[in-house]
């Protein structure tokens, strides 16, 4: 009965084509939601998310006086993804990756595509991301990006943008992953009917994209999640994944690098480990090459990786290619190494670097978002149409100090998406989080997290910024 | 095993038994209080004795009421041994360990915190009875469930060695206390009073029913229910067969026969599980049982500090 009162208003919605009338892909969805009574539904919604945190999926907020875990609001009707548009998506994807990887490979080697003047080479040298040690670095079998979290996002016509790469140490998948296991308790039936493309594989399928590059000739290698510790954000993704996969949870402190080796302080002495699935920054990992202050790392790791005996995932200096000026350029990456046309669209981007389109932007900060180019997690960010007069003038300084550090795009009308908010069905902003697995060959997980804008007409998803998330459902053909 | 998750492990499981032995001692005080006769003072000073941070409770709160006693041991933040301090810090080092055990030991101690940080948001409105059978409970769900849904490998055995160790030294601890603190002069003995209290020192250790069914005169007699709370083979909360059963997963550990060993904290837990073996409670009374259990008590502490340099100790690793 909610449903069938919704307006999806003027918006493009992942659910509805008109009110009363969900798209072909929902209907069953919505007459199941239908038949259930209000009372019901907000039963189930609490629910899921009292299992959730009994579950204890939980993320960490810094300096919260409320504790230092939260659940991650969860909202109980599905975003649904038809089966020829996730195969158009998942085609996009691995075109992108594989021209990410060649960037990242070309980059830290001969550096053709700056000789060929595709990407200015001042841009790359000025990237925080560009990790000069790295340069010669040849990780196992060229692949670098091993796992990555490609944004992608709908405008009001439905067409899909990406609006960032995390090739760094995307997180998220540990929510997809307990979504859909607290949605199909929360909505067996419903779950019955959809026929909707499992995504338990995950964990094995990264598995066995560390066990990829780890030297050869090893009988057994022995893999480990590397995590800066229990009050870093993603904490709990961190631990989950090494559960899930069956291997070690390892910080900093557990490993040290003796005979030519990294290994870990057991209760039987010293092991080898032969992969890391790193989840801490390039900065951090190594004290005697990177950030001297760095307690997190591990003194002489990057040494043992050059050498050949360890895999890293990811690959140390993937974060290049997470600079939002370098992103600009994936499109001419993917002409230039894969001689092809993109598959999706980048958000028309304007580099505040080029004197002209600095121009422009200043011009027009009210009609534009700003971005540093480095940060993450919503930080560091102008939403022009909805700033006021002084937070515009203070970005317009910003961006005239420092030029390089800032992009700005459009203003994107963000598909929306049908969510519960206190008892009503409204339209929430969502984008979309798929997770890239790079192994023998590339794998993209079906779905991937989708993040709702709770407050209401935000475009911002981060969950840091008071974002939730919605189970994503792919359907098959 | 790594060696942070080892002592993670080990001191969850101590945090949890601890929790549990808290409940215990306030729950038999307050029956022992229903029961008394009139005039009696109400005892709540030998409880803050058996934890032996009697200055620290001296200095923030004073003389000991029933009313500040049941708070400063239950749901004092500050203080490091109370049920709610010792649940949180069980569930930060299970925090630190998730991969390790498993996803239902993980809830029911979340589940444990929460229900000890509500209790504690009701404050001395709480229903005290209610909270300490759910503490005793909670602890001996989480016990079950890790016997029951983690493989009984070296972290289990890791566990299990600090759940025994903990639970030997608190034994060692009510009796010290009771034996001393309940029986102020020689009159009482023999008296209704003191039979009360022998039989409320039983109940702490949940050892009553066990006592009169395994002794074989079945009567409420000091040295007796001394002799079985410490050196009863059978029965799973005495001192004797804790350490028995932590010497057990001590050698699991190392993969070792019990008696061959290979490191000072083998050698020192089979030693004293040994020095145990061959006394008699007769022997003990004829030395003075607090000395005897204060000695065992400094040898508990010594298998600690083993325990610590031998298996988590960073630096001896490196």
């Amino acid at each position: 009965m909610k449903l069938s009162s919704y307006d999806p208003g003027e918006f493009y919605d992942e659910l509805f084509l008109a009110p009363g009338k969900p798209r072909p892909e929902a209907v069953a969805l919505f007459d199941q939601i239908n038949s259930l009574s209000a009372a019901d539904l907000d039963q189930r919604q609490a629910a899921a998310q009292a299992m959730l945190f009994k579950l204890g999926v939980t993320f960490n907020v810094y300096s919260d006086d409320q504790g230092t875990e939260r659940v991650f609001p969860f909202d109980i009707i599905p975003r649904i993804i038809a089966a020829s548009e996730w195969e158009y998506l998942e085609r996009g994807l691995k075109q992108r990756i594989q021209a990410l990887n060649l960037f990242l490979s070309d980059i830290y080697g001969e550096q053709k595509i700056l000789k060929d003047n595709v990407i200015p080479a001042e841009l790359i040298f000025s990237a925080s991301g560009f990790l000069k040690p790295c340069i010669g670095m040849k990780p196992p079998k060229d692949i670098w990006c091993h796992i990555t979290g490609t944004d992608v996002v709908r405008d009001d016509q439905g067409d899909w943008y990406v609006l960032e790469d995390n090739l760094r140490c995307p997180s998220g998948v540990s929510y997809v992953l307990e979504n859909r296991r607290v949605m199909k308790a929360t909505f067996p039936k419903i779950f019955q009917k959809a026929s909707i493309q499992p995504i338990e594989k995950y964990c094995s399928r990264l598995l066995e994209t560390l066990l990829n590059i780890a030297p050869e000739h090893l009988p057994d290698p022995t893999v480990a999640v590397l995590t800066p510790g229990m009050y870093n954000s993603a904490y709990f993704e961190h631990a989950f994944l090494a559960q899930q996969m069956g291997v070690e949870l390892v910080e900093g402190r557990d490993l040290v690098v003796a005979d030519g080796y990294l290994q870990m302080r057991t209760t039987k002495g010293l092991k080898r480990v032969d992969v890391l699935y790193r989840r801490m920054d390039d900065d951090f990992i190594d004290p005697t090459v990177f950030r001297e202050d760095s307690r997190l790392g591990i003194p002489g790791i990057v040494d043992v990786y050059r050498e050949g005996r360890l895999g890293l995932a990811n690959a140390l200096g993937t974060g290049v290619a997470d600079d939002k000026v370098i992103y600009s350029f994936v499109p001419a990456m993917i002409r230039y190494y894969l001689d092809e046309e993109p598959i999706l669209s980048n958000v028309p981007t304007y580099l505040c670097w080029e004197p002209k389109q600095q121009e422009h932007v200043l011009a027009n900060l009210d009609k534009l978002v700003v971005k540093a180019a480095n940060e993450s997690g919503g930080y560091g960010m102008l939403v022009g149409p909805h700033a006021t007069p002084e937070e515009r003038a203070d970005f317009a300084e910003r961006i005239k100090a420092s030029p390089r550090n800032y992009i700005a795009q459009p203003t994107l009308n963000l598909s929306r998406a049908p969510t519960m908010m206190d008892g009503e069905c409204e339209g929430c902003h969502v984008d979309l989080r798929p997770y890239i697995l790079y192994g023998e060959e590339i794998f993209v997980n079906p779905g991937g997290l989708t993040r709702v804008a709770l407050r209401r007409g935000s475009l911002v998803v981060n969950s840091s910024q008071g974002g939730g998330s919605k189970d994503t459902w792919v359907l098959s053909n | 095993m790594l060696s942070r998750v080892a002592e993670s492990i080990y001191w969850m499981n101590r945090y949890i038994e601890r929790a549990e032995n808290i409940a215990r001692f306030i729950e038999v005080n307050l029956n022992l209080l229903l029961d008394a006769p009139e005039g009696l003072d109400q005892q709540w000073e030998p409880i803050i004795a058996t934890t032996g941070d009697r200055e620290w409770f001296a200095e923030h709160y004073g003389e000991a009421t029933e009313e500040n006693v049941m708070y400063f041991l239950s749901f004092d933040k500050k203080y490091r041994s109370s049920i709610l301090s010792c649940v949180t810090s069980a569930r930060e080092n299970a925090r630190s360990i998730r991969e390790i055990i498993s996803s239902e030991m993980w809830e029911e101690l979340n589940t444990f915190y929460f229900m000890v940080k509500d209790a504690a948001a009701r404050g001395t409105e709480v229903d005290w009875a209610t909270f300490f059978a759910e503490v005793k409970q909670a602890s001996h769900l989480f016990d079950g469930l890790t016997h029951a849904t983690m493989s009984h490998n070296e972290a289990w055995n890791f566990g299990r060695l600090g759940r025994y160790i903990e639970r030997a030294d608190k034994i060692t601890r009510i009796l010290d206390v009771k034996y001393f603190l309940l029986l102020p002069s020689p009159g009482y003995v023999g008296s209704a009073l003191d039979e009360l209290q022998w039989t409320a020192l039983l109940r702490s250790a949940s050892a009553y029913e066990m006592y009169r069914k395994s002794h074989r005169q079945h009567r409420l007699d000091p040295q007796a229910i001394a002799g079985f709370l410490l050196l009863d083979r059978q029965f799973p909360r005495s001192a004797y067969f804790c350490i028995q059963e932590a010497e057990r997963s001590l050698y699991d550990i190392m993969g070792n026969t019990v008696g061959a060993w290979t490191n000072p904290a083998e050698r020192n837990f089979s030693k004293l599980r040994t020095d145990l073996n061959y006394v008699v409670i007769e022997e003990v009374i004829e030395d003075g049982l607090h000395e005897f259990l204060a000695r065992l008590q400094q040898r508990i502490d010594q298998l600690d500090d083993l325990i610590f340099a031998t298996f988590f100790e960073l630096e001896a690793a490196a």
